[in-house]
């Protein structure tokens, strides 16, 4: 793997302000890197930050402190940010959870699947926007058949494909990908993670991928950072990760993923992580190389 | 043990003016007195209708074609809205997916649970009222009863406002429960807590369950017994153990081996090629045929019965025939090396 930082996010806070008195804590300093090619995971549960983490790797949001580097370039600094707006913006893809409202209902796939190179003015390799969308859509698995259809005609598997089409016609670097197979079932989940595997091969692009799938995340992820009420308590290796986890809260999570196994299942205890034990401060650990845990200061110290 | 509900031959159509949709295909089923029925399948396979025509909350376009509904003995096929009002809730209540929408956002959740209560007990007295409520509240595992009562939705996380539902839905001891994907919309870690809860008191008040899901782990961890949906149809039922170590069907094998956790350390997941069928415009023959591997060649001829493996264990696919071809299971086999 090429060992080369494609973005380095370097303490990101960002708070959401709900009153004058009252402030949620989404994110908290958190730091992460993500390599060229790697795909790296964020799970935690719902609220503790995932989706706002990408939003600001995305420009969506602002992060309240810390920086965020891609390719060297802080994407924060207006000055810099208008410098090399065009790569910015063609490099880093998106794909969201909800395939229905990310996908504009008024246009057809093709066009839906083109739009990021009309935005950035690529002339199409393969002659027309057409031509292009029918490649991108055999990439995917899509029949070409669904050209001219609107995303209502199509199932939540073929949608949430159509969304990885536009998200890769751009040739993007970055993928960020949201929750991107939460909403599908268990076969068509196992399509789309297989075809994520391929295509990420195949391009060679990074990924960051967000997921409270932790099997999922397994299979699919390098490296895995585990989140919690807005800061992350481990990071590491996907394998070492799950064979040998630190954090309490590792362990509450990858303990509660249900194993298809009757006998086996319904005999085990499923331990309870409480939210008291957790306290915001502590210090990060490398435990072995690239694995990171958030040791919980002890009291009276 | 007596069956407490029992399906013959039950078979839902919704008439669209695309032509008719068969959601539901002759489907048999029978649940016991304190027993947790899981049904498993893709989206659109007839699951949730399955449910709600035992609940008879079927749209109007929906029609039930033919077959047989019967609770504890009575016959309920051909109750007419207002008996089945008086049904709802008594003999069976319904815990829906999302728990975001099942519940009044402008009325305390204590005063909604008490509202369920009071609709089966109208005379009830007040201290009565916040007796059973905070009875019912315990019960499901909610802390501090009384002050949470007071409280609205909006202060509740995703986990605490299923319990509140399940609290609605047990209000007054219904003989079924009916679960529509309880799970689905919670994390990891709260829906091993559901799910726990709910065998739980499945076993203190002995209510027997049928619990639809797509998620096969979640199964393993409530389920009596299983059946397999698709395509309309059950094409598989047995006892847990049966389904999950002995599966029949192939579509049974593929939905265990797209399973990520049964994949680990491998390259790429087993899928299943294709998509679901179209249910108003069936193919001839079974309708998972397009998508089996296995498929033989009357499969597109004809839609395979049920063959009968053990006493509780039934299988629609023609590979049970003894004519066909014999086959080893890609999956299945007790502690299969794990």
């Amino acid at each position: 793997m090429d060992d080369k930082i494609l973005l380095d996010a370097a303490h990101i806070s960002h708070v959401f302000p709900l009153t004058k008195k009252i402030a949620v804590r989404a994110v908290d300093d958190v730091s992460f890197q993500i390599r060229k090619g790697e795909i790296f995971g964020l799970i935690g549960e719902s609220g503790s930050g995932k989706s706002t983490i990408a939003r600001c790797v995305m420009n969506l949001c602002r992060p309240d402190s810390g920086r965020i580097l891609y390719r060297g370039i802080d994407i924060f600094d207006s000055k810099e940010f208008r410098a090399n707006k065009s790569l910015l913006q063609k490099s880093r893809q998106i794909i969201f959870q909800d395939s229905n409202s990310s996908l504009n209902q008024r246009m057809k796939v093709c066009d839906i699947i083109t739009e990021p190179m009309r935005i950035s003015r690529m002339t199409p390799a393969r002659g027309s926007y057409r031509e292009e969308a029918r490649t991108r859509m055999s990439h995917v698995g899509l029949d070409e058949r669904y050209l001219d259809q609107y995303p209502s005609q199509l199932s939540g598997g073929q949608r949430q494909r159509v969304a990885i089409a536009r998200a890769l016609s751009a040739e993007p670097e970055l993928l960020v990908a949201d929750e991107p197979i939460a909403s599908l079932d268990v076969p068509i989940q196992a399509q789309i993670a297989n075809l994520f595997r391929r295509l990420q091969r195949e391009h060679g692009f990074s990924v960051l991928f967000i997921g409270h799938d932790l099997a999922m995340a397994r299979f699919l992820c390098d490296r895995i950072g585990v989140m919690v009420r807005g800061r992350m308590v481990e990071s590491g290796p996907a394998g070492e990760l799950f064979d040998d986890p630190r954090h309490p809260y590792t362990k509450a999570l990858l303990s509660s993923i249900p194993i298809p196994d009757p006998i086996r299942e319904r005999g085990r205890k499923v331990p309870e992580f409480r939210e008291e034990e957790f306290s915001r401060d502590g210090e990060w650990e490398e435990i072995s190389p690239q694995h990171f845990v958030l040791q919980q200061r002890r009291r009276g110290l | 043990m007596s069956n407490l509900l029992e399906i013959e031959h039950l078979s839902v159509s919704f008439f669209t003016p695309w032509g008719e949709v068969e959601a539901v295909r002759d489907v048999t089923v029978s649940l016991k007195k304190g027993e947790v029925l899981a049904i498993v399948g893709e989206s659109g396979c007839g699951k949730s209708v399955l449910c709600k025509s035992i609940m008879k909350l079927l749209p109007r376009t929906a029609k039930i074609k033919s077959g047989r509904i019967t609770v504890d003995g009575r016959d309920i096929t051909g109750c007419g809205e207002r008996e089945m009002c008086r049904l709802r809730g008594s003999l069976f209540s319904m815990i829906f997916q999302d728990p975001m929408t099942s519940l009044t956002p402008t009325i305390p959740v204590g005063a909604q649970i008490g509202e369920a209560v009071r609709a089966h007990h109208p005379r009830i007295g007040k201290a009565e009222l916040s007796a059973r409520v905070t009875e019912l509240m315990t019960l499901v595992g909610i802390r501090d009863p009384q002050e949470r009562g007071r409280q609205y939705p909006c202060h509740f996380s995703g986990g605490m406002r299923q319990r509140s539902v399940m609290a609605i839905a047990l209000a007054s001891d219904p003989a079924i429960l009916l679960a529509d994907e309880p799970t689905t919309a919670l994390d990891v870690t709260i829906q091993a807590q559901i799910l726990d809860l709910l065998r739980d008191i499945q076993k203190k008040l002995g209510t027997a369950t049928i619990f639809v899901t797509h998620d096969l782990g979640a199964v393993a961890r409530v389920a009596d017994r299983v059946a397999v949906m698709y395509a309309g149809k059950i094409v598989e039922i047995g006892t847990a153990e049966e389904i999950f170590y002995d599966p029949r069907h192939p579509y049974t094998w593929g939905l265990l081996k797209a399973l990520p956790a049964l994949t680990e350390g491998r390259d790429t997941l087993e899928t299943l090629p294709g998509m679901p069928p179209v249910l108003c415009d069936l193919p001839k023959g079974d309708a998972f045929a397009c998508r089996n591997p296995y498929a033989l060649d009357i499969d597109y001829e004809e839609e395979p019965p049920m063959f009968a493996v053990t006493d509780t264990h039934y299988a629609a696919t023609w590979l049970l025939d003894p004519r066909a071809p014999r086959i080893t299971p890609p999956i299945g086999g007790r502690g299969d090396g794990r």
